[in-house]
């Protein structure tokens, strides 16, 4: 371990693990920070854990993941796993605890790949216990090699959910529901871009079988559900809604809802980078130059922390990256960076080609936008309703930060990680001005708990 | 909450202490995934109106998972393995006593 590096990286998924091997290519001292256990991120999770009974199953995508790995272990950068990222500055200091020791470690420049998290769904009785998002029994799955009892419904829109359906399938989980918020209307909308997905047809076969599978193990499936809650007294009991004209109610055990998943912005809100507002899939994501530099200087993305365009893409990004923070600390000329960036940038132009197509058919749910009644829960931690939320703004509050001094939305422990994407979208429905507007909530240190204990022992980066 | 899919797996066993009582998990499993594969559903009581609550995202962002391990409470149980011998309790209420700076 040194005290400075030309290159930290935060995030070992596919795009920081990408840039970590080009950036040894090229020579530079590289280090790799992440919160996990082993390297892999949100796809590749897990992939060296030995629980691999399961593996299997996951298919012919995560073994693309191994060898990634594999190369990454044997590129010679640092890696330090289990480290909680608690600040971060412009000065490019990386503050974070390791083994309960806090530390500090100087850098170059900085690569944050820290991927995304799924879109919260506010919905009545979405804080009962039986409820989580479908991306964690995803996560429980290639970790833990555990998956939820049944009887399951599954409510929301987006790829994942599909596939968190068939992963219950194929382990002889009850599936009792399969509820989209999305409908025909949606796929209306994306036939436009269906072309543009044409030129990797191998995500359409995939998804097509996915929707097949479901479709012959006979999971009761709606479309354009609306009015979704959860019923239960202590813990889910059953999900209820809208479709087909009438009231619906299915009982189960656990419930997984899904909206898509949204860039994890922690690091460069709090770097104050520039953002901009994605309108297909309602989410914020940093500014950045074709390279993945931000506004601010020595700071680059990579991957879904930069716009959620997937593992490939964000793979390619990751490389590109590194490419450029190569050329930007000398270790390579103008030329070899353009001839190296080549091949890397028409790979991630055929790669995003499918997401105006997938960003359509699977819009976020009106409804986890911006909950219709008063009584959803929209800040799990200070336990304020969309109605407070919406008191609030008719007090005058017309911004999230302004909102959270009146109510303490976003003040507790997960500093508005759940909350701050839906009371913006409350301010600007209740203004009706868009939302780009309204802003979001800023974000201060320390970005996770750390105790005066470990503060005092902090070696100060000099 | 959550079933094992190979309840008899040649993973190490792990004893781990959750409410006082002795449970036996798998060595890899996070403490979020251990406690709720172990016949319960909520692993903290909310801040402000006391009810039940359980992990919702397993990855670091909800801190929903929030228990005293330990000895030591707001930890994430969804970001930490267990650990033979390793003391888990529900998290009640705001966070326990302790030189916390933090939120
Ligand atoms: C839960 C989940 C499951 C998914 N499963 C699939 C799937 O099965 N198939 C698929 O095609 N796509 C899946 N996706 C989409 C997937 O995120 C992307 O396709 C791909 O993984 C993006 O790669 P990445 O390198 O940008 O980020 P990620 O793979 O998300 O990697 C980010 C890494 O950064 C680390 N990190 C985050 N914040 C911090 C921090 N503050 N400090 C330190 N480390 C941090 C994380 O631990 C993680 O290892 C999933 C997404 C999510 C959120
Ligand atoms: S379950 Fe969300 S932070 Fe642990």
């Amino acid at each position: 371990m040194k005290s400075l590096y030309d290159l930290v990286i935060i995030g070992a998924g596919p795009a920081g693990l990408a840039a970590a091997v080009a950036a040894r290519d090229f020579g530079l001292s590289t280090l790799v920070l992440d919160e996990q256990q082993i390297p892999g991120g949100q796809i590749y999770r897990s992939i060296e854990k030995a629980l691999t009974e399961n593996t299997p199953v996951l298919g012919k995508d995560y073994f693309h993941g191994q060898k990634l790995v594999e190369r990454f272990r044997q590129a010679g950068a640092d890696y330090l796993p289990e480290a909680t990222i608690w600040d971060l500055g412009r000065d490019l200091i990386v503050s974070c605890l390791v083994d309960n020791q806090a530390r500090q470690i100087r850098a170059r420049h900085i690569l944050i790949a820290v991927g995304a998290m799924e879109r919260p769904v506010p919905i009545p009785g979405w804080t009962l216990p039986g409820v989580m998002g479908a991306a964690a029994a995803d996560i429980l799955f290639k970790s833990c090699d555990m998956i939820p009892e049944g009887p399951v419904v599954l409510a929301g829109s987006g790829p994942l959910q599909l596939l968190v359906a068939c992963r219950l399938i194929d382990n002889g989980v009850k599936v009792a529901g399969m509820v989209e918020t999305n409908g025909f209307g949606d796929n209306l909308k994306a036939l436009p871009h269906f072309p543009g997905a044409l030129r990797v047809p191998h995500y359409l076969i995939k998804g097509l079988s996915m929707l097949w599978k479901v479709r012959q193990a006979g999971i009761p499936a709606f479309r354009n559900a609306t009015n979704l809650r959860v019923e239960g007294d202590e813990s889910a009991e059953a999900l209820c809604f809208d479709a087909r004209g009438k009231a619906q109610k299915i009982p189960a055990k656990t419930i997984l809802l899904h909206e898509g998943v949204v860039p994890n912005l922690q690091l460069t809100r709090l770097l104050g980078c520039e953002h901009q507002w994605y309108e297909p899939q309602r989410y914020w994501k940093p500014v950045l130059d074709s390279w993945g530099q931000t506004s601010v200087n020595g700071i680059s993305v990579a991957g879904d922390a930069g716009g959620v365009f997937g593992a490939k893409t964000a793979e390619a990004a990751g490389h590109l990256a590194a490419i450029d923070i190569s050329s930007r600390l000398q270790a390579l000329s103008a030329q070899e960076k353009a001839s190296a960036a080549a091949p890397l940038l028409k790979e991630r132009a055929r790669e995003m080609s499918i997401r105006p197509f997938l960003d359509t058919v699977f819009p976020p749910g009106r409804q986890a936008l911006v909950p219709p009644g008063n009584e959803t829960l929209v800040c799990r931690c200070e336990e304020l309703t969309a109605g407070q939320i919406r008191e609030a703004v008719a007090l005058g509050a017309l911004s999230p930060g302004q909102v959270k001094a009146q109510t303490r939305a976003g003040m507790g422990p997960c500093q508005g990680r759940m909350c701050g994407l839906t009371v913006a979208e409350i301010i600007a429905a209740s203004r009706q001005v868009p939302l780009a507007e309204v802003g979001h909530l800023r974000v201060r240190p320390p970005l996770k708990p750390i105790t005066l204990g470990q503060l005092a022992k902090l070696e100060i980066a000099e | 909450m959550l079933k094992r899919l190979h309840e008899n797996s040649d993973r190490k066993k792990v004893t781990i202490n959750f409410e006082g009582v002795q449970i036996e998990v798998l060595a890899g499993e996070t403490v979020a995934a251990a406690v709720l594969a172990a016949e319960t559903d909520y692993t903290r009581t909310s801040a402000i109106s006391g009810v039940h609550r359980a992990p919702y995202c397993q990855m670091g962002i909800c801190f929903e998972c929030l228990m005293e391990i330990d000895g030591v409470p707001n930890r994430q149980a969804c970001m930490i393995e267990v650990r033979e011998g390793m003391k888990v309790n529900r998290q009640h209420g705001a966070r326990g006593l302790s030189d916390e700076v933090s939120v």
